[in-house]
């Protein structure tokens, strides 16, 4: 929302400087956006008079102009079509910026020709986007006056930033109210001049009647017709008015609705009464039925829109933008005005729908003041029949004002209670009295009873009052108290599945990966990749095809980011994210998993050891990690070759508790490298944190009591020949079984296929560690255990001691 | 005759040049057969009193040739070692075998830098899905139906499920909702969080991270929440006098509502954080709407409090001095280099927030 230093003087009045002005806005939350002052940006640039144009000697298109600048005439080259002796415009001499093309002017040589200075565009001055010649002044402008200060440019523009619930500041004089009830002035009547509301006399009945067939959309519609009017120029007052806010003047009749519209955030409508047929009816669209809009456009009406039609058919979209055949052009004579009220919602969801913005739409959408309808009309007949002439017709009134008077309470003490802020009643009364409140009566326990203004819809309760008083009255007065403790220490703030997402974070850091966090969309080919979506799960309106639906897995934006990095020359790479995968549209359909990949060289080369490739017990490592990490029974976890098909068949492994999947880990599978694009070998895993058991918390917080042995533990090899399927776990699994209480520990320390070996088979070397706990092993003690672990190794793998 | 014979043999202790020529003088000396030994020998034809002298004599005389021998054996031995040593050199200008060390993400260090300060103000952290319903992310949350505050939000939508229109959250306030729908007051939870905004330019990413804070109790009151965003901010940017600004603004689940600036400085383009005269917008925050309490199954007339919001990668940003929201998201390894954390590097208010 955008107005003039002078424009808000029109209703305050006021002592108060530019500064103290801007400052209270942003502490009524009527936050500046900025505070243009262009007689600064444009001091340079003066009016000026062609004295002489000639054409340019050696170019056809380019003129040479001399100009009399008030205080010297000058050389200037110009290449306008329109430049020509006679003309008055506006010259800026060398050295000037010139803020509409962003340079700053130099003299110049154009063609053999010099130039010093340029006569400028509308555009090159930001006044407009006109830029087909150069600008041509009344001839009565005089020469040498800055031209800012003839454009009535003088004038400080200030942009405040209105929050959806300010209505009432969307016009000039809602702004002037708040400041005048924060103590910068006096807020002025609606009397004189183009404030004069009075209300004028029909001297006929209105030709043209109104009728609203949904009072839901249209509740109130006042009309008059104003007949005999001379369209034309706006005066002087009106143009610099509207030029100043950046809106381009464009007939009397339509300067005096927009005027309004940003005066008194009261939208009204103008049509030629002679191109209206029969009568006004404000009616729904009809399917089928479309509109050419005054701002050029067309658009497809439906149902759910409302229109003001006329007897044939639709001839403006309510509330957000008139139609071009009932519009009002330089030969109009006769008008009918309307001031109305529309459905803020319906006002909203329509221009959503057809992409129309307008002023008058965002006024209508946030709500337009219900008991000044007649007001608004009245000063728009005023501002006609002064600028236009003619003649009034008595009010045609559709509808009625509705019903907007409630009562709300304010204890005066919940200022104190909510606010935090101490304030006495009388300055609560005064606050709420100058922003338009009205007290209908104080209860017996204080409590006052607050009948709101017309134009503040949007307070509904006792802490919009409280909030309308602490804001008059400043938040920065509201003392800053510390939240109170209600325990002398500090407690954890997370629970224990929150605090493994962290520890699981940092394990994988502290193991080489680096953190990204990736969107949680991914495209739906790549989640078919990863087992593909739920089809609640795919967005309606995605932002694009690469981000349409939310990912299944974590590990397909992991691998494309692999492949990035790859393309800037970082194959070698570790990346994880620890994040949502979807399952299901519902608040428990997503799970929380710690994902990450690893591409490249897990070892690169390097002089002390040997360069190898990433494989899949990098990521059965990592998994690892993180299940330790999180707390998961590791000791106790299974593994099986059942893993989904985004990983490789034979190379992949699924961690699991029971039945539940803890992880998956392995090499990812070369076709979904292949489809990513992405050169391989890359490994991944993706660890359920919400999978891992929580801890038992029975027996408060001590661990088991260690046993350390004091007799020395013994360590034995073994190489057991067996089938080459045969999974090293089983052998390990049946060692460790053989003695529970002795076998402490088996390690596999080789795998052997080859010569030596009997063909389908392969020998796996496992390092067993007895402990014994009551007496040191001997010898035969030795060798009993070793045949109990052969045997029970037989039994399980069908396996034998390599000899 | 003894004084020749120790000085014959000193030198040749001294002489010997390795362990196998000082076991020879040994030998020649002290042996069975040595030369000490031989005299030793003699004693038995002395008289008691030339025997006592004579022995005394030839056992000092032992005595310094062993001490002799053991200081040269230990002299050959260091030696030797000196020479082992000086064959073993290195080149220890070498790199050492590879190791990585991987980074946290400056979202992951910012949230726990804030659940760190948070916690100290007796706050625990809530979460809750990102897929939502339009009750949860909207209606509970007072934005009535058609309202523009909701077309403020650009929401992404996904299919209905029933008569639930779904969507991904737009901010973290669902998880208010769900915190207040399923636990009594008082309540002082942080919710941290992706959200999501269809919105995609230098300054706007698709998903991004809100934290949100939600006080209800019988006395909280909008001193409070100054005083608690005061101790956070200052915390946070470890700035001890960052003046704070709070604006009315406008939101419709808090009245009332404000929006908070930080003092900042812009002068030569260059951002810095303090008492500088200038303004920066961080957060949005009021004292909770009744009709919020009361879509809650809360009690308005009893229970009152505080909510407020911001985003995570713009203090990030203004913290860590990041340019570039969009970089947050692309995973590159040298910006994750650049801008992660070490591990081992987890804030705490005992030890740090920031190194």
């Amino acid at each position: 929302m955008k107005f003039t230093l002078s424009w808000l003087k029109d209703h305050l009045e006021t002592d108060a400087t530019l500064d103290q002005i801007v400052e209270k806005l942003t502490a009524l939350g009527l936050e500046v956006e900025s505070v243009e002052d262009r007689s600064k940006e444009l001091a340079p640039f003066r009016v000026a008079h062609v004295v002489s144009a000639e054409k340019h000697p050696d170019a056809d298109k380019l003129r040479v102009l001399v100009v009399d600048t008030g205080t010297e005439k000058l050389q200037v080259v110009c290449g306008a079509p329109n430049a020509r002796v006679g003309l008055k415009g506006v010259f800026a001499p060398e050295g000037t910026y010139v803020p509409g093309s962003d340079i700053t002017l130099k003299k110049g040589v154009i063609r053999g020709v010099e130039s010093n200075g340029m006569m400028c565009s509308e555009r090159e001055l930001k006044l407009s986007e006109e830029h087909n010649g150069i600008i041509e002044l009344p001839d009565d402008a005089p020469v040498g006056v800055p031209f800012a200060e003839y454009a009535g440019l003088g004038d400080p523009v200030i942009d405040i930033s209105l929050t959806p619930d300010r209505a009432d500041c969307a016009g000039v004089r809602g702004i002037a109210r708040d400041l005048a009830a924060a103590g910068l002035g006096r807020l002025k009547p609606l009397m004189d001049g183009p404030l004069n509301a009075e209300p004028v006399k029909g001297s006929f009945p209105s030709p043209l009647g109104v009728s609203i067939e949904r009072p839901d959309a249209c509740p109130m519609f006042v009309g008059r017709t104003i007949r005999g009017v001379k369209n034309g120029p706006s005066p002087k007052w009106l143009r610099d008015k509207l030029t100043a806010i950046g809106l381009r003047p464009i007939s009397a009749l339509v300067d005096i609705t927009n005027y309004l519209t940003f005066d008194s955030a009261r939208p009204l409508h103008v049509f030629d009464a002679d191109k209206v047929k029969g009568g006004i009816l404000v009616r729904m669209g009809r399917p089928g039925e479309t509109l050419k809009a005054l701002n050029g456009k067309e658009y497809e009406l439906d149902g759910e829109m409302t229109v003001v039609a006329d007897h044939e058919r639709a001839e403006s979209l309510a509330g957000i933008v008139g139609g071009e055949d009932t519009g009002c052009t330089d030969a109009t004579v006769n008008v009918f005005v309307e001031a109305a009220l529309f459905d803020p919602v319906r006002t909203a969801q329509t221009g959503r729908r057809l992409g129309a913005e307008s002023d008058a739409r965002y006024r209508f959408e946030r709500g337009v003041d219900p008991a000044a309808v007649v007001q608004g009309m009245e000063r728009a007949t005023r501002l006609i029949l002064e600028i236009c002439g003619g003649e009034a017709s008595e009010l045609v009134v559709a509808g009625q004002e509705p019903e907007w008077h409630r009562t709300l309470p304010l204890r005066p003490g919940r200022v104190a209670s909510l606010g935090g802020v101490d304030l006495p009643r009388d300055e609560q009364v005064r606050i709420l009295m100058d922003l338009g409140c009205t007290i209908e009566r104080e209860d017996v326990d204080g409590t006052l009873r607050i009948v709101p203004p017309s134009w503040r819809a949007d307070i509904h309760g006792e802490a919009d009052l409280v909030e309308e008083v602490l804001r008059v009255h400043g938040f920065d007065a509201i003392p800053a108290t510390p939240l109170p403790r209600d325990s002398v220490l500090t407690r954890p703030a997370l629970s224990t599945k929150q605090r493994r997402v962290g520890l699981a974070k940092r394990t994988l850091a502290v193991r080489g990966l680096s953190e990204a966090v990736t969107w949680s969309f991914m495209s739906a080919p790549v989640a078919e990749l990863f087992g593909g979506v739920d089809a609640g799960l795919k967005l309606l309106n995605p932002i694009s095809a690469d981000l349409d639906v939310m990912r299944p897995s974590i590990l397909g934006n992991l691998i494309q980011a692999a492949g990035r990095n790859a393309d800037r020359g970082l194959a070698d790479i570790g990346l994880f994210e620890v994040g949502p995968a979807f399952r299901k549209p519902t608040p428990d359909g997503q799970d929380i998993v710690a994902a990450g990949i690893r591409a490249g060289n897990a070892v690169p080369r390097h002089w002390a050891v040997k360069a190898r490739g990433v494989d899949a017990f990098d990521a059965k490592a990592d998994a690892l990690a993180v299940l330790e990490a999180a707390g998961a029974p590791t000791a106790n976890l299974q593994v099986t070759t059942d893993a989904p098909n985004w990983y490789h068949p034979g190379r992949s492994g699924v961690l699991r508790l029971g039945p539940t999947v803890m992880a998956r880990f392995g090499e990812i599978h070369p076709l979904v490298l292949d489809t990513l694009g992405v050169k391989g070998p890359v490994v991944g895993f993706e660890v359920f944190l919400d999978a891992i058991p929580l801890p038992k918390k029975k027996g408060g917080t001590a661990k088991p009591l260690v046993q350390l042995s004091p007799f020395q533990p013994v360590e034995r090899d073994f190489a057991f020949a067996v089938g080459k399927d045969v999974e090293a776990d089983k052998i390990v699994r049946a060692a460790k079984g053989a003695d529970k209480a002795l076998v402490k520990d088996v390690a596999v320390f080789d795998v052997y296929q080859g010569p030596g070996v009997e063909e389908g088979k392969k020998s796996v070397a496992v390092s067993v560690t007895l402990q014994p706990t009551d007496r040191t092993l001997t010898e035969e003690d030795i060798e009993a255990i070793g045949q109990k672990i052969v045997a029970a190794v037989a039994k399980a793998t069908g396996g034998s001691l390599r000899a | 005759m003894l004084d020749a014979l120790k000085d014959e043999l000193l030198s040749q202790v001294n002489a010997a040049s390795d362990l196998a020529a000082l076991e020879e003088v040994r030998v020649t000396a002290l042996g069975k057969k040595g030369r000490i030994t031989g005299f030793m020998k003699e004693l038995g034809g002395l008289s008691p009193d030339e025997r006592r002298e004579r022995g005394q004599q030839l056992n000092a005389l032992k005595d310094e040739i062993a001490t002799a021998i053991d200081a040269r054996k230990a002299d050959l031995a260091r030696a030797h070692l000196e020479a082992r040593l000086a064959a073993e050199r290195i080149d220890v200008t070498l790199p050492t075998r590879p190791e990585t060390e991987g980074r946290i993400h400056p979202i992951s260090q910012t949230i726990d830098e804030m659940v760190a300060i948070f916690a100290e103000m007796g706050f625990s952290v809530a979460e809750g899905p990102d897929v939502e319903d339009d009750f949860h992310n909207f209606t509970a949350l007072n934005f009535p139906p058609g309202h523009p505050a909701r077309d403020m939000h650009d929401t992404f939508y996904l299919p209905d499920a029933g008569d639930k229109k779904m969507l991904l959250r737009t901010h973290t306030s669902p998880v208010q909702v769900r915190t207040m729908l399923n636990k009594k007051p008082p309540i002082r939870i942080i919710a941290p969080g992706r959200t999501y905004r269809s919105d995609y330019d230098m300054t706007h990413t698709p998903m991004f991270h809100q934290i949100e804070g939600l006080v209800i109790d019988e006395a909280t009151n909008m001193g409070h929440l100054k005083g608690c965003l005061i101790e956070f901010c200052r915390a946070f940017f470890d700035v001890d006098d960052l003046p704070l600004r709070f604006r009315p603004s406008f939101f419709p689940f808090t009245e009332p509502s404000a929006e908070v600036d930080i003092g900042c400085s812009r002068k030569g383009g260059e951002l810095k954080l303090g008492n500088y005269g200038d303004w920066l917008e961080i957060l949005g925050c009021g004292m909770v709407h009744p009709n919020v309490l009361e879509a809650c199954g809360i009690d308005s007339t009893k229970y009152q409090g505080f909510a407020f919001g911001m985003g995570i990668e713009r203090v990030a940003m203004l913290k860590y001095g990041i340019p570039d929201l969009r970089t947050f998201f692309e995973a590159d390894l040298r910006w994750l280099k650049h801008y992660g954390f070490v591990p081992l590097d987890v804030p705490s208010m005992a030890q740090g927030l920031t190194r």
